[in-house]
């Protein structure tokens, strides 16, 4: 039964009732648990960045404030909504939910516990646990990425526009190392499932693929990720100073709220999806007491969460939004050859620890060509010395060009 | 009859993918706007991984979202939006004078050619069926990646080499035109 959904993802054979309705269960709580974990989020956002900066933060409805997510929801809902006369109809209202489905799909992947037995059906409290499991995260920040673009370019607006065209080059650009640092990981547990990369890493601390790995990528994963998600400080694509709110500019009402939804959704996922791939995911020392032993790896499942949600928000708290060009920077020379030559390295320890060092000693080589290339490319000169000699046919003289390309003016 | 054969989530499932890949492609084709024509596309790649899925093939189901779906048509939405090309074009002017009742012509006899192979289909690919065996509890991923790195090796180094060289192609070309364009100027 653990592999119900590896097996038979379409129920075609020898489901009973009982397996369809466990399945249906485990959706619909997913998806309650995640909503519910959405308005803890954005309060416990709210109110932590208030501590750091010495506000009070929301305390008017309910105790600590803890509704006030629920009011502004509701203020959201009777919003009017509105539809800029330059927009696209149809892309625009499509927008907020493409944004959304892909938060909530991810989250499916995530092991929150151990295994639990109800009715003599024993499953794992995940909601499924696909094949290809953490592929689908790849998949799924990759439609992910249409939300924010469709958004920006059917607003017919201009900062909104500007705002997608950077979100659709820095999501690109963060998914080549994002994809590195998990292979990594799918080499350590020699699995796609994330319910085996989980089990991969139970035992001892020092199987954690955090320490198992070496450190780096997640360093590597935790930036990249960071990055996908638009989250202080890679949250150019809304810069307030810069693009007055991004890509939701123009947006208002309930579909406002979808996108704000989504967001608060994906960091928690992310969150939980760092704690599955380095952090052991509901791992930890279970105390033998009767009944409730279940309990254990969602508390510590939870609390490992938790802790990530606070470093997101302290992220927002404390570090200035990086530029657009250092943010380029930073994915295309420094973590794309890192999470290689790390995966690399990862591939030669696990084959022998020879080949690790040999792999090490070619990685450092490799680097040090990497930066004098750097540095050649940096001091090259700029002069007419510089301009490479054509090959193959000559390109069509400056007079030519301007002629075809300013109308049929003065040709 | 259907039902007999094969289970009802199967058609269901082989319904929806199929009407999604035939609709998102004849909105590729028919609507007017390129950003809308790039969201037909992103349904027809869906539809198609879905019957990928349905058809056990997990991994490529996997790829062809993170592939074709996550990075190329991003890449196609990027240039469309960039050159500012995402406006309703007349297309009732024909540049190329009877290229479409060529392409007509052609889109027939290719249609016909795939019929006559599907009818012989052993011919074609040397199997009646290449699905997998659903329910069989194997996945593919794992028999995908030991074929690749044992029986097909050569293969996928040299092709992992030539995308290299595109790379590294494109970037080269890409610096020398521009720097023609600024001696041209």
């Amino acid at each position: 039964m653990s592999h119900l959904f590896a097996i038979d993802p379409l129920f075609n054979g020898h489901s009973t009732l009982a397996v369809v309705l466990i399945a249906l269960i485990r959706v619909l709580v997913a998806f309650a648990a995640l909503m519910g974990c959405v308005t803890l989020m954005i309060w416990f956002e709210r109110k932590v960045i208030s501590d750091m900066q010495s506000r009070i933060g929301p305390n008017r409805w309910g105790p600590f404030g803890l509704l006030q997510t629920l009011a502004d929801g509701i203020k959201l809902f009777f919003k009017e909504d509105l539809l800029p006369a330059e927009a696209d109809p149809f892309t625009f209202k499509l927008a907020p939910y493409l944004a959304l489905i892909p938060a909530l799909i991810t989250f499916s992947l995530v092991p929150v516990g151990g295994s639990v037995t109800i009715a003599h059906h024993t499953f794992f409290l995940q909601v499924a646990d696909t094949p290809i499991g953490i592929l689908l995260l790849l998949a799924m920040s990759g439609i992910s990425v249409y939300g924010v673009i469709l958004a920006g370019w059917s607003s017919g607006s201009k900062y909104p526009l500007m705002s997608s065209v950077r979100a659709s080059a820095q999501m690109i650009s963060y998914e080549a190392a994002l994809g590195m640092s998990i292979v990594t990981v799918v080499l350590a547990s020699g699995s796609l499932s994330t319910h085996d990369i989980v089990a991969a890493q139970g035992g001892s601390l020092w199987r954690w693929n955090l320490i198992h790995l070496g450190f780096v990528p997640f360093f590597i994963f935790l930036i990249a990720i960071t990055a996908e998600l638009n989250r202080p400080p890679f949250d150019v694509v809304e810069a307030e100073s810069e693009l007055v709110g991004g890509f939701h500019t123009e947006y208002s009402s309930l579909r406002f709220a979808l996108f704000f939804l989504a967001e608060f959704m994906n960091t928690i996922t992310m969150s939980a999806i760092m704690v599955t791939l380095f952090f052991g995911g509901p791992a930890g020392p279970i105390p033998n007491i009767p009944h409730i032993r279940w309990v254990f790896p969602i508390v510590y499942f939870l609390g490992k969460t938790t802790l990530f949600c606070f470093a997101y928000v302290w992220f927002r708290a404390a570090l200035p939004r990086f530029r657009y060009d250092q943010l380029m920077d930073l994915g295309w020379r420094y973590l794309i050859p890192i999470s290689l030559a790390w995966m690399l390295l990862v591939a030669g320890f696990m084959v022998s620890p020879a080949w690790g060092f040999a792999l090490a000693a070619a990685g450092l080589a490799g680097a040090l060509l990497l930066t004098r290339a750097f540095d050649l490319g940096r001091e090259r000169s700029e002069g007419d010395e510089a301009i490479l000699p054509t090959v193959g046919r000559r390109p069509l003289p400056g007079y030519v060009l301007r002629q075809m390309t300013d109308g049929k003016g003065d040709a | 009859m259907i039902a007999s054969s094969f289970a009802i989530p199967d058609v269901v499932t082989f319904v929806v993918a199929a009407a999604l890949v035939i609709f998102g492609a004849i909105g590729v084709i028919t609507v007017k706007n390129p950003v809308h024509s790039a969201i037909s596309l992103i349904g027809t790649l869906i539809g198609v991984a879905i019957a990928f899925i349905e058809q056990d093939a997990q991994f490529l189901a996997a790829v062809q979202v993170i592939v074709y779906a996550g990075a190329i048509v991003v890449l196609f939405l990027f240039v469309i939006m960039f050159l500012g090309v995402d406006r309703k074009e007349d297309v009732s002017i024909e540049p190329l004078v009877h290229q479409r009742s060529w392409a007509a012509a052609t889109v027939a006899l290719t249609v016909a050619s795939v019929i006559a192979l599907m009818a012989k289909s052993h011919w074609a690919t040397g199997a009646h069926r290449v699905t997998g065996n659903p329910g069989s509890g194997n996945t593919n991923v794992a028999h995908i990646g030991r074929t690749i790195f044992t029986t097909y090796l050569y293969a996928f180094e040299i092709t992992a080499g030539l995308l290299i060289i595109a790379v590294v192609g494109a970037v080269v070309l890409a610096r020398r035109s521009n720097q023609i364009a600024e001696e041209n100027a």
